[in-house]
């Protein structure tokens, strides 16, 4: 194994709830909900009329010409991280040993969609000749490794709404084999459009509690009905541990560990045995040199739907015995509402400031708690973490039966 | 008068240099974000106006629509210029 660790030294974010981490992280301690009506017109012909939409448009980001180019996740993936990359105090470093990895579920969906729209109204010589480096997959990753001329490799993983947390997992392999030093990683999604919205409504995973948006996602409430669609992205910059201190970089936490499964079980269900999310947790917490009792958090994927919540927490008590008792579980998607490809990393983005703060955020819309969670959720409000070495897991899943799991430590 | 003319009623639309020039700076405005007051004739797409090549497809195919004349793929490689897509559209114009 390698003997090269990994630390985190920037953050950057765009979501829900504010168009910085600055502005999103006490918006999430407060419990603030991100979720609102649609206005648009398209969204009142569909049976869900509200979704997470960023706090703060791309285009109070950035310039207008810039903004053309790039399909809505791309500008999300370019915001956040150029926060993060200043945060991380724009390190000036050899651009062959800097990598980017940036995932996304979707990809360039609203762009493909408009552009269709184009073709069939105006006929092909109107589509843009941006419309392919837009709708591609890669394009956020692709973008922030122009921006930053990232040469040790530019990469997308994509596996639904485990993808931001997989692209966090693929940058600390890069760091530990030896490919990098620093890894710009994350995940963005942007597909609040009637098309997808439309697709994961028949699929009946979304939340319809039109009269009452910000109470609509409710992950461990006896009464969720579904998801809520989010967007926006979140970013953290992982750097070589040595190399970080060489530079007297500001370090937030380590990154120890990761542990990929997957279900073999259904294109979309989760797998109620759970067993593939057990294994990736004690793959993680054995890459990482730890064992249950050195975790005091978890932000859970806890999408708020009625069949993966409980499969989740089952799941987690589980893996985790007896240790789960001083396990303090988030589900921010209760605020935030379901980044898709995004959410690992915005998710990832908050344990990192969990660690820091010593705070774990709080679940909101808990009316009833589901008697079938025997998890310890963190409810309302913030919850005290201890002092001393403490450690947090990630845990992302997605369509296809994809589970990520990963561990932060403080430092 | 090119066929395209035909899109604007069959009347022939005889453009002047100052005009195709007006209608362009907008265009290359929108597309690249170059103030239009600073695009001038001797001015070089790529080099002075930062006009990549998939910008200057979009370039081709607004000025296409708004002058109302075909502007042939093999013709934009010798657009180096502004004047020279100036010339060619008045030209094409004619």
């Amino acid at each position: 194994m390698s003997d090269r660790r990994v630390v985190v030294t920037g953050l950057g974010a765009t979501t829900p709830l504010g168009g910085d981490v600055a502005t999103t992280w006490p918006a999430l301690l407060a419990g603030t909900s991100g979720v609102r009506l649609l206005t648009e017109d398209w969204a009142q012909t569909l049976p869900v009329h509200f979704a997470a939409r960023v706090a703060v448009e791309p285009s109070e980001q950035m310039e207008r010409v810039e903004m053309r180019r790039l399909d809505r996740s791309e500008q999300f993936a370019v915001i956040a991280s150029r926060e993060a990359w200043k945060d991380a105090g724009s390190p000036d470093i050899d651009k062959e040993r800097l990598g980017v990895v940036i995932a996304s579920g979707i990809g360039g969906v609203t762009t493909l969609l408009d552009q269709y729209d184009i073709l069939r109204e105006k006929g092909a010589r109107l589509v843009s000749p941006h419309t392919v480096p837009m709708l591609m997959p890669n394009g956020p990753a692709a973008n922030v490794g122009l921006e930053l001329q990232a040469k040790a490799g530019v990469h997308t993983p994509v596996s639904a709404c485990a993808s931001g947390a997989e692209a966090i997992g693929y940058a600390l392999d890069m760091i530990r084999n030896n490919r990098a030093d620093i890894v710009v990683s994350g995940g963005v999604e942007a597909a609040i459009h009637a098309m997808p919205m439309s697709g994961f409504a028949a699929m009946k995973a979304l939340s319809t509690r039109n009269d009452d948006p910000a109470r609509a996602s409710r992950p461990y409430d006896l009464n969720r009905d579904g998801f809520v669609l989010g967007e926006g992205g979140g970013i953290l910059v992982l750097e070589e541990y040595e190399h970080a201190r060489a530079r007297g970089a500001k370090i937030y936490c380590e990154v120890v560990g990761q542990g990929l499964t997957s279900d073999g079980y259904h294109i979309a269900a989760p797998d109620p045995d759970g067993s593939g999310v057990q294994r990736a947790i004690k793959f993680a917490l054995r890459d990482a040199g730890l064992t249950t009792k050195d975790i005091v958090h978890l932000n859970a994927h806890a999408t708020s739907t009625p069949a993966g919540d409980v499969a989740e927490a089952n799941a987690l008590r589980k893996a985790l015995g007896a240790d789960a008792d001083h396990v303090a579980v988030s589900a921010t998607k209760s605020m935030t509402g379901h980044l898709l490809g995004g959410a690992g990393a915005i998710e990832s983005v908050f344990i990192v400031k969990t660690l820091q703060d010593r705070l774990a955020p709080p679940t909101i819309n808990i009316d009833d708690l589901d008697p079938a969670v025997t998890v310890d959720v963190v409810r309302d409000k913030p919850r005290a973490l201890p002092a001393g070495d403490i450690a947090a897991l990630n845990d992302s899943f997605g369509f296809g039966g994809h589970n990520v799991v990963l561990v932060f430590k403080s430092l | 008068m090119s066929e395209h003319n035909q899109l604007t009623d069959g009347k022939k639309m005889a453009l002047s240099q100052a005009d195709v020039l007006a209608g362009l700076k907008e265009i290359v405005e929108e597309v690249a974000g170059i103030p239009a007051a600073s695009i001038e004739m001797e001015k070089n797409f790529t080099e002075d106006l930062e006009v990549d090549s998939l910008s200057m497809v979009e370039v081709v195919v607004a000025a296409e629509e708004r002058f109302g004349v075909k502007i042939p793929d093999e013709a934009v490689t010798d657009l180096v210029t502004v004047g020279d897509a100036v010339n060619f559209i008045v030209n094409a114009a004619k």
